[in-house]
């Protein structure tokens, strides 16, 4: 299996995932025998209403939880099966992550957000500086670089977002409602971003939405409803 | 190194709150200086107390006086070095706050008896031929701008001379420095023989013997020897070793190790209180934050390493610009003209403040480090 391709030609592959939470008595079924493969340079939404599940299934493709039952791999590496530890390695390497309130660090201007995920990587300062400086210009905003987010406006902070996501040319991009908090405007510019960076640079997005809006902008799109993959629009 | 400005951010971003936190550390690691410095100056003799130096003094109390005969008969005894004597003269120059100790000696024996005095060899000369000669410590010197030469009237309550004078002159001859930054140089110590000579009465008296022993190892045994020497007579002895004699003399005030300690151990406790409730708060209100490093492959480790860092961080510049400021402050010399003559921060305190600072840090950031390396990843992201 090579790096980036697993069975099926897949490089995101979902076998079988069931994902039950525990509250207290109760077990809360979110995810029933989903089923999925992403090619890789794939750029498909994941729509659902409220509660479907749809942030559950990325957070177990991202390795940032672990599926009660079933296959979760991506580049052929079966995450579900890795360590905490190599879990956290894993993501630093092949993940991006855009959420849908920025998440930016409040204390760090942008150019120093967008560095965080290269700290853990080996490169040296002048290194780090020329790839955040590149990340920077891909979303357009190398001359806010020193901004800190307060000074920004959504659309930007997102932006830096999505600098910070792709900063470490990572494997897969996941998105979780990445026009969520924008107006329109500027939430299709976030989308003529993701949709270049699909395109023009080959990178692998996977984007949770409820918007209709959003999900055109990609090239496939799969829905879930109360915890069941379909590939047709809930009604 | 590469992770500092992102430790540094997180340190500043509530900058009254860490502040105030700061201030607070900075104040216990003031007290900490000073007490520390009081407690030098109270105690530190014990430990540059010489451990070949054994003290004798009158069984019934220190203020009782001894034939200066005894020091012919502990010559004598195996064991002994030799032995030399110094009386308290309990003087003051011009006005009663300018208290030091001055004491009559046997020049060549004492100069003998104490190397960590070091006077300059024609000074010790012009004392063995100057009968008022007196040598005088750096410090009193430079206190009371006394130069080589100059004429120093010293009145005592104790001792009157012949004619019922009590001013004594002397004349400064000499002045010494300490081989250690522990050594004392605020007495001055004049001639036995003009003192012996002057005084009105006790004539023959002194007030207690310094023996020093030829092996260290047998000090104890020497000291029942000499004991034995004077028992029954009418004066009888008291030997113990240098550092218990100086103990004994500030135990008057109180076991000072002890009252430093409590006061200390309740200043840290309160600063670990301010300081843990400080680190938990920043931590809390960054729930999602950590989520999001987490996200991006922080490891757990990591998360720890960095809230530790940043506690520490708080710890160690508070402990370093107090016990900074303290060294400053107490560098400028005794507060107290005279009562506390060793009174400096002496290094061994700064390396176990700077130990406390660190240890303070990693008390107070382990358990929100904790908490937040426990934080599930998809948990924490909600709470952004």
């Amino acid at each position: 299996m090579n790096e980036n391709q697993s069975n099926n030609g897949a490089l995101v592959q979902v076998e079988g995932v069931e994902k039950v939470f525990h509250r207290g008595s109760e077990d809360i079924h979110v995810l029933a025998d989903v089923n999925l493969q992403v090619p890789a340079g794939e750029f498909l939404a994941l729509m659902g209403p409220s509660g479907s599940g749809k942030s559950t299934l990325l957070n177990l493709i991202g390795g940032l939880d672990r599926p009660t039952k079933g296959i979760v791999a991506v580049g052929g590496e079966r995450v579900d099966q890795l360590s905490d530890r190599a879990l956290a390695a894993w993501r630093a390497r092949h993940i991006g992550f855009v959420f849908q309130l920025y998440n930016l660090m409040p204390v760090l201007t942008a150019e120093r957000n967008v560095e965080l995920p290269l700290l853990l990587t080996h490169l040296s300062k002048a290194e780090r500086k020329k790839h955040v400086a590149t990340a920077l210009a891909m979303v357009g905003l190398s001359q806010r670089a020193n901004h800190y987010p307060r000074t920004l406006s959504g659309g930007e902070q997102q932006r830096v977002g999505i600098a910070r996501g792709i900063v470490t040319d990572p494997t897969l991009l996941l998105c979780d409602e990445p026009t969520g908090d924008l107006d329109r405007k500027a939430g299709d510019e976030i989308l003529d971003l993701l949709q270049a960076l699909n395109r023009e640079h080959g990178k692998t997005i996977i984007m949770v939405t409820h918007d209709p809006h959003a999900s055109a902008r990609a090239a496939r799109t799969v829905y879930l409803n109360k915890g069941q993959l379909t590939n047709e629009p809930v009604k | 190194m590469k992770f500092i400005h992102l430790v540094w951010s997180n340190l500043t971003r509530k900058k009254l709150r860490t502040s105030l936190t700061l201030l607070s550390i900075v104040v216990a690691f003031v007290l900490f200086g000073f007490l520390s410095a009081i407690q030098q100056a109270l105690v530190g003799g014990v430990e540059l107390a010489g451990a070949d130096r054994l003290i004798v003094r009158q069984k019934v109390s220190i203020i009782n006086l001894l034939p200066i005969s005894y020091e012919a008969r502990m010559n004598r005894i195996p064991g002994v070095d030799f032995a030399t004597h110094q009386t308290w003269f309990g003087g003051v120059y011009q006005d009663p706050k300018n208290f030091f100790m001055q004491n009559p000696v046997e020049p060549e024996n004492f100069l003998k008896m104490h190397p960590e005095m070091i006077l300059p060899p024609e000074q010790a000369k012009t004392w063995l031929a100057t009968r008022t000669g007196a040598i005088v410590g750096r410090r009193t010197a430079n206190r009371f701008h006394w130069k080589l030469g100059d004429k120093v009237p010293i009145q005592t309550p104790i001792w009157t001379q012949t004619g019922g004078n009590r001013t004594w002159e002397f004349e400064i001859v000499g002045i010494y420095d300490g081989k250690d930054k522990g050594t004392d140089t605020t007495p001055l110590f004049f001639r036995y023989d003009y003192f012996d000579e002057a005084r009105g009465g006790a004539k023959g008296q002194v007030g207690w013997f310094t023996i020093r022993v030829k092996d260290p190892s047998q000090a104890a045994a020497v000291a029942k020897l000499v004991d034995a020497e004077f028992e029954n007579s009418p004066a009888e002895t008291k030997t113990e070793p240098e550092g218990a004699f100086i103990q004994g003399w500030a135990s008057q005030i109180g076991n000072i190790v002890f009252i430093v300690a409590a006061i200390l151990g309740a200043v840290f406790f309160t600063i670990l209180l301010v300081t843990g409730n400080t680190m938990a708060q920043a931590v809390r209100e960054r729930t999602g934050e950590l989520g999001v490093l987490k996200a991006i492959g922080f490891t757990n480790g990591r998360i720890v390493a960095l809230v530790l860092a940043e506690s520490c961080l708080l710890t160690v510049l508070g402990g370093t610009l107090g016990l900074g400021l303290a060294w400053l402050v107490i560098s400028r010399g005794d507060p107290t003209s005279g009562l506390l003559p060793m009174f400096f921060l002496p290094i061994r305190a700064l390396l176990i403040g700077f130990g406390i600072s660190l240890a303070l840090g990693f008390v107070t950031g382990i358990f929100p480090a904790l908490q937040a390396m426990r934080l599930r990843v998809a948990d924490a992201l909600r709470r952004m």
